[in-house]
């Protein structure tokens, strides 16, 4: 293959990537730019919704559509739930506090990754995916099923905005992170805002676990990267920035994809990790966020 | 102004060296070696404690300075057949260095995002070593208990691979940087830190360069973390990528939380009991590492001062 297809390829690759991870990224953003904390545990989400899926799927073995609708639609609601009740009985009783948070948060990655390595195993799982079929381009063929979770995910991603910026429940979300208070004097439930964006965050990213299971394995140490990158695209996008971390994981994904495709998956990360550190060197508040934040 | 530790806080600290030394000609071999691991591992904490307890700066990194000693003194061990205060140098200058190079960018960030930032780096790092697996061996790493020939002082010769050589080499590394962190905690230098970690802004406000400060509070704590790992690798012979992982970010913070954040005797209390509670719980079950999310948690939620930190709220409010 010449440098040409190799190009496009790497281009299909860094989108499908790109896709998946605003996804992701943006249960992140979601989380902070609302409640002011950040969620280490978040990949632990993106986990369980992998793992629900292949236990979706054994469950209805045999009709692989069925098996990956009932993953789609409860996944994402089961770790919603796992999501309020961390909210209710463990950031709920700290007050949100920025550092006893984070601490609280790593406790809960363990919890979860090590209930799920006691329930699940500790070997990683293939899905098999709902559809299959190969879209041929002039130079290869690509897998279907990849263009389809870019697809979902764009969907996803479109419908979440507009939930935030046309909706009742968006305009209660963007009134508490704007002013907490004020937004509590409106009338305003913060407290029932803040258990549904932490929800939605850990949704969002159980999504992303459930659609992308199919081309990557489940395992029950599978969340670190997508924590990883997901940070990487929420600093340079600027924390809390809707629009920003859109545009980074853009970024960053077909970046990724591309470095890929030619180098090694492992010097990609170092790379982009790199790059992070170059845009905090010139702008501490990320490419797209104020200046003084 | 200079303030001094007092009488009685310069003899209990001393009672911890005193007993820590006596205690070796008692313990059984098994709590011997555990014991050994266990004072490494609190100056790797003692080392984190400078940053977050004193200065308050929660870094989620400190993995890559553990890490730039195990493998600045064990590379150079393996690949160039240093001898072993060689190794320790090479072990420390690669902490304080890293330390160094990364304090100057992610100081540059405040709050939330210095702790995502060390946390990218320390993972970056890790990847690093696993790309480069040819020279160090990436997660199976490299034993070097060949390569690394005894330490002749004079007519004396110690050999590694003795326990009591283990005991009293960790102990000299934990009495050290115990006393390095006091005379910190005491000096002109460590009260500027604390300032910064109760107001900022107010430190700066009053004419310091909490910037430089910082970075300062950050080399010494990633050249004692370097030493912690080279240590480490020249007295349990292995040097291997997991000492990079995020694990060995999270547990100096786990240790200088259970012990008490901020307080000088934390650190080793802490390290002490979590390894026997993961030791213990290693044998019961395979996802022993539960027991730290659900410390995390429990600490968060109930006892956010720890160990040492409760006790001087309680009762001993003069302790450091």
């Amino acid at each position: 293959m010449s440098l040409g297809p190799h190009l496009f390829l790497a281009l299909l690759e860094g989108t499908v990537t790109a896709l998946v991870l605003a996804l992701t990224a943006l249960g992140l953003s979601l989380v902070f730019g609302v409640m002011r904390i950040v969620n280490i545990a978040h990949g632990e989400f993106f986990m369980l919704g992998a793992v629900l899926a292949w236990w979706f799927a054994s469950l209805v073995s045999g009709w692989p559509v069925v098996g990956f609708l009932l993953a789609l639609i409860l996944g994402p609601l089961i770790v919603g739930g796992v999501a309020v009740a961390a909210d209710w009985l463990i950031l709920r009783r700290i007050d949100y506090d920025p550092e006893s948070t984070i601490v609280a948060t790593i406790g809960l990655l363990y919890i979860i990754q090590q209930v799920v390595l006691t329930l699940y195993g500790g070997d990683a799982k293939a899905v098999e995916a709902p559809i299959y079929f190969r879209v041929s381009f002039p130079w290869f063929g690509y897998s279907g099923y990849k263009l389809i979770v870019a697809g979902a995910s764009a969907l996803l991603l479109v419908t979440t905005w507009i939930a935030i910026t046309r909706t009742e429940i968006g305009l209660q979300m963007r009134a508490t992170q704007l002013d907490e208070e004020m937004a509590q004097a409106f009338g305003v439930p913060v407290r029932r805002v803040y258990a549904a964006v932490f929800a939605l965050g850990a949704m969002l990213a159980a999504v992303a676990g459930v659609l992308v299971v199919p081309i990557q394995q489940a395992h029950y140490l599978m969340g670190g990267d997508p924590l990883l990158l997901s940070f990487i695209v929420v600093i340079i996008g600027g924390l809390g920035n809707l629009r920003g971390t859109l545009v980074a994981a853009l970024i960053i994904g077909i970046t990724d994809g591309i470095i890929s495709v030619f180098f090694s998956p492992t010097l990609a990360k170092v790379l982009a990790t790199l790059l992070v550190a170059l845009v905090l060197v010139i702008r501490p508040g990320g490419l797209f966020g104020d200046e003084d934040s | 102004m200079r303030q001094r530790p007092s009488g009685k806080i310069l003899a209990l600290h001393a009672g911890i060296i005193v007993v820590l030394l006596v205690a070796q000609l008692f313990l059984p071999p098994y709590h011997h070696t555990n014991l050994a691991r266990i004072m490494v591992f609190a100056s790797f904490a003692v080392g984190y404690n400078v940053l977050m307890g004193y200065t308050g700066l929660l870094s989620l990194g400190h993995a890559m300075f553990f890490a730039a000693g195990v493998y600045g003194a064990g590379l150079t061990v393996f690949h160039l057949h240093f001898g072993a205060i060689e190794a320790f140098g090479a072990g420390v200058l690669s902490g304080l260095a890293l330390a160094t190079a990364i304090g100057l960018v992610a100081l540059r960030t405040t709050g939330v995002s210095f702790l995502i930032v060390t946390l990218m780096f320390a993972q970056a790092a890790f990847l690093t070593t696993l790309h480069f697996n040819q020279i160090t061996g990436g997660d199976q790493g490299l034993v070097i208990s060949s390569e690394l020939a005894s330490l002749r002082i004079g007519s004396f010769e110690f050999s590694f691979a003795d326990p009591a050589v283990k005991y009293n080499a960790a102990l000299l590394l934990f009495a050290v940087s115990f006393a390095v962190s006091m005379a910190l905690v005491y000096s002109p230098v460590g009260r500027v830190l604390i300032a910064i970690r109760e107001n900022e802004a107010r430190t700066r406000m009053l004419g310091y360069n909490t910037y430089k400060y910082k970075l300062l509070s950050m080399i010494i704590s990633g050249a004692i973390s370097g030493a912690a790992g080279a240590m480490y690798a020249l007295l349990f012979s292995y040097v291997g990528s997991t000492f990079a992982s995020i694990q060995y970010s999270i547990f100096p913070l786990l240790w200088t939380l259970v012990g008490g954040v901020g307080t000088l005797m934390g650190p080793i209390l802490g390290t002490g009991l979590m390894f026997y509670v993961v030791d213990v719980s290693s044998g019961l079950t395979h996802s022993h590492l539960i027991v730290v999310g659900i410390v995390l948690v429990v600490l968060v939620l109930w006892f956010p001062r720890g160990i040492v930190g409760t006790v001087r709220e309680r009762w001993f409010p003069w302790l450091p």
